[in-house]
């Protein structure tokens, strides 16, 4: 269902909403293209004419201050004319659907949303009911998915650790209730990793998450035992209320990334985390601003990649892409 | 009008009936002979019934009719005719309507307008608490005398273990019946989905197994205290039928049913977030479909029902979790039946049963029988006719169902409600 939505007839990439489905060839490719973009945001006029004269809109359901302005800085450079909207307070507390908000906005010649949702599945549900020129862009549904931020991960453990293959990765916290966690565990799978751990309390963990192609652990030490990469996630601050762990002391003794726990990772791993972090909560400053930390260089990555994303669902092919890009600075 | 229906194959499960009889219907709507014409009757209209299954109409457990409260979803017009379309000619209303069916005023003002448009028969299910809070008893005995064939709180939990048992032990003294939904609240939670793979995958907040078993194992612990003849509305665990299994074979006085669309349906079906396949109980897991099939081939399930909950198209077009719950079941309910048939799960008087006397039996009715001198409450269809779900064959207001497109075998061709041609095929509804 998701390959009949995400593609159109020509089996083209038409919306972003998960990585599930995604070749590796695919990813493979917006990866390749988000390298080419790098240059972009080192030059002194940032600006490729990729997108001009296209809308797109940021249709943020849920705060977001990263995610947001990195697409908004992404489209940007692709010479887009960019909206912002944070309909969190606004028209769905007047009794508006969600539909009735995507076709108002729609009828204002829209050609692509960056959709950030709280609930599960509402990228799939807008892309199932917009006009077919209108493309979709999933910047997080509920805990489903947040693709785009786990192309960006891929993005920084290619540009640290090159093939993905021998690669065994620990991705550490909320698995059950993190997006993040369910579209880098596709990724991570399609691309072919050697092995994929997840770390945290039984709480943490969804019913039958083995059956996502991964290996539970409870004890981080074990669970970070050799591996190369370290993905930490974000612990909301209301899973205490909701008895799912007892404190924060608790859980930073457990599961909390300190030097000592990271010594038993392979010397040269990387930590990643999508931010905001939780100093203190689940990971330690020593760590996230000590050597092995990629997380700075995510948040760059970040712009190349949803630049990459862009510029492959609205300029058709990734090849087109590059080859527009490529007329564009001759 | 005096009817006979010739040339058919009578399955009538209550009476041990399967073969060619005609069926013989005198004009004020009983069965006047089964086989055989009783001296000097004439019959006004003949239905030729050849190579049709003729059989008792359909008695569904739990059918919203949305009238009165929700009438922007469907009415009770709207609803008892795509009821007789589906060959179903008694059904109950679960009392979660607006206002809640509380009083026998409201029983009272639902039957006689269902009574008016002349299609279906209507039950009402009272409700087991005042306005479903899971507070203050209701007046059951008035509610009883006012038509109401069982009680329940619907879907609304009664959270309230004392109120519970105070509930069931009045309803006891009385020899009512009580449908439970057993679900635990807090494990339910605001859960949307099965407990598994797919909200695994799909980050779906999750209701686990526990939520039935522990409202199961509590309800069941009262019913062994009070005496209550009590039902379960809707299995979807297989915990929960070996749980009933056992409380039968220790002699309580407990039934069960399961909607159509469990037995056929899992959590899988909800792809990428079918609405659709939002139910509540939840589809859950195969190994628990297979339970639910192997609970009604035993008999440990009494009785398939269709859970009727039709919507406007708007209630299903929300993300997964803010879409409501709910599939409209009543054009389905024997087609979906006929296909554990065509599956080979259960033989065709069985089935069949479990679409009649049976559920007559869990509330005490007399229908779902054609013996002679029974209300001539009758469903006609063609056993081998194939057909495809669309929208527009829907009679009911709501098209939420999952089975549009769906290939079925097995198409109602004339329903009769107490001897009145109500419903046949292809021309329209009370024709």
């Amino acid at each position: 269902m998701t390959q009949r939505l995400q593609f159109d007839d020509n089996g083209r990439l038409k919306h972003f909403l998960t990585i599930e489905g995604l070749s590796r060839r695919t990813i493979l490719q917006i990866l390749d293209t988000a390298k080419s973009f790098i240059s972009v945001g080192q030059r002194e006029i940032k600006k490729v004419p990729l997108l001009r004269g296209r809308t797109v809109v940021n249709l943020f359901f849920e705060a977001s201050t990263r995610t947001r302005t990195t697409f908004e800085i992404a489209a940007k450079r692709l010479s887009a004319d960019v909206i912002n909207l944070n309909i969190a307070t606004s028209s769905t507390n007047k009794g508006e659907t969600l539909l009735d908000t995507v076709r108002n906005l729609e009828a204002m010649h829209t050609d692509l949303f960056v959709v950030r949702h709280n609930r599960s599945g509402a990228a799939h549900l807008i892309a199932a009911h917009v006009p077919p020129h209108v493309h979709i862009i999933n910047a997080g549904d509920g805990s489903h998915a947040h693709p785009t931020q786990a192309m960006l991960d891929m993005f920084t453990i290619r540009e640290h650790k090159g093939d993905f293959a021998p690669l065994r990765v620990a991705i550490v916290g909320d698995i059950l209730h993190s997006r993040v966690a369910r579209s880098q565990i596709h990724a991570l799978r399609t691309l072919g990793v050697a092995e994929i751990r997840v770390v945290a309390p039984r709480t943490l963990l969804p019913t039958g998450v083995e059956r996502l192609g991964v290996v539970p652990y409870h004890d981080m030490r074990a669970g970070l035992e050799g591996v190369d990469v370290v993905m930490m996630l974000r612990l909301q601050r209301e899973r205490m209320t909701g008895a799912l762990i007892p404190s924060p002391q608790e859980y930073f003794n457990l599961y909390g990334l300190t030097p000592e726990k990271l010594r038993c990772a392979k010397p040269d791993a990387i930590v990643l985390h999508p931010g905001p972090m939780n100093r203190g909560l689940e990971i330690d400053s020593a760590v996230a601003d000590g050597p092995q930390s990629v997380i700075l260089p995510q948040v760059t990555n970040g712009i190349a990649v949803r630049m990459a994303i862009m510029a492959l669902i609205l300029g058709g092919s990734a090849d087109n892409a590059r080859g527009r890009r490529a007329e564009d600075a001759a | 009008m005096s009817i006979v229906v010739k040339g058919g194959h009578l399955i009538d499960p209550a009476n041990g009936v399967d073969g060619e009889h005609d069926l013989y219907i005198d004009a004020e709507g009983f069965v006047a002979g089964v086989g055989q014409a009783p001296g000097g009757f004439v019959a006004e209209r003949t239905i030729d019934a050849t190579g049709m299954i003729v059989c008792p109409g359909l008695i569904d457990l739990r059918a919203r009719l949305r009238e009165p409260g929700l009438e922007h979803k469907a009415t009770l017009e709207s609803e008892l005719k795509a009821a007789v379309a589906g060959g179903i000619t008694t059904l109950c209303c679960p009392p979660d309507t607006r206002p809640v069916i509380d009083t026998p005023a409201m029983a009272q003002m639902i039957q006689s307008r269902a009574w008016r448009f002349g299609y279906a028969f209507v039950h009402p299910l009272g409700a087991l608490t005042r306005d479903l809070e899971g507070k203050l008893l209701t007046d059951m005995e008035a509610l009883d005398d006012a038509g109401c064939v069982a009680f329940t709180n619907a879907l609304a939990p009664v959270i309230d273990t004392l109120v519970m048992r105070r509930a069931m032990e009045y309803a006891a003294t009385f020899d009512l019946v009580v449908f439970l939904h057993s679900e635990d609240p807090w494990l339910r939670a605001n859960g949307c989905c099965h407990e598994g793979e797919v909200a695994a995958r799909l980050g779906l907040p999750a209701i686990p197994e526990a939520a039935e078993t522990v409202a199961v194992a509590r309800d069941l612990a009262l019913i062994d205290q009070t005496g209550v003849r009590a039902h379960f509305c809707g299995l979807s665990t297989a915990r929960a039928v070996e749980m009933v299994a056992e409380a039968q074979r220790r002699g309580l006085p407990v039934t069960a049913d399961v909607t159509a669309h469990h037995l056929h349906l899992t959590e899988e079906d909800i792809g990428d977030f079918n609405t659709q396949c939002h139910v509540q109980p939840p589809l859950r897991s195969r190994r628990d479909r297979e339970a639910l099939r192997r609970g009604l081939a035993d008999g440990v399930l009494g009785a398939i029902c269709s859970d009727h909950q039709p919507h406007e198209p708007d209630a299903k077009l929300a993300p997964f979790s803010e879409s409501e719950p709910g599939i409209s079941g009543l054009e389905t309910l024997l087609p979906l039946t006929l296909r554990l048939v065509q599956e080979r799960l259960l033989a065709l008087p069985q089935a069949i049963a479990l679409l009649t006397h049976k559920p007559a039996d869990i509330l005490g009715l007399e229908s779902g029988r054609l013996g002679v001198g029974a209300t001539a409450d009758v469903c006609i269809f063609d056993p081998n006719e194939r057909w495809r779900l669309s929208e527009d064959r829907l009679v009911s207001r709501g098209h939420n169902t999952p089975f549009l497109g769906t290939e079925f075998q097995g198409r109602v061709r004339y329903t009769l409600v107490g001897g009145r041609l109500v419903y046949e095929a292809d021309k329209p509804a009370g024709g």
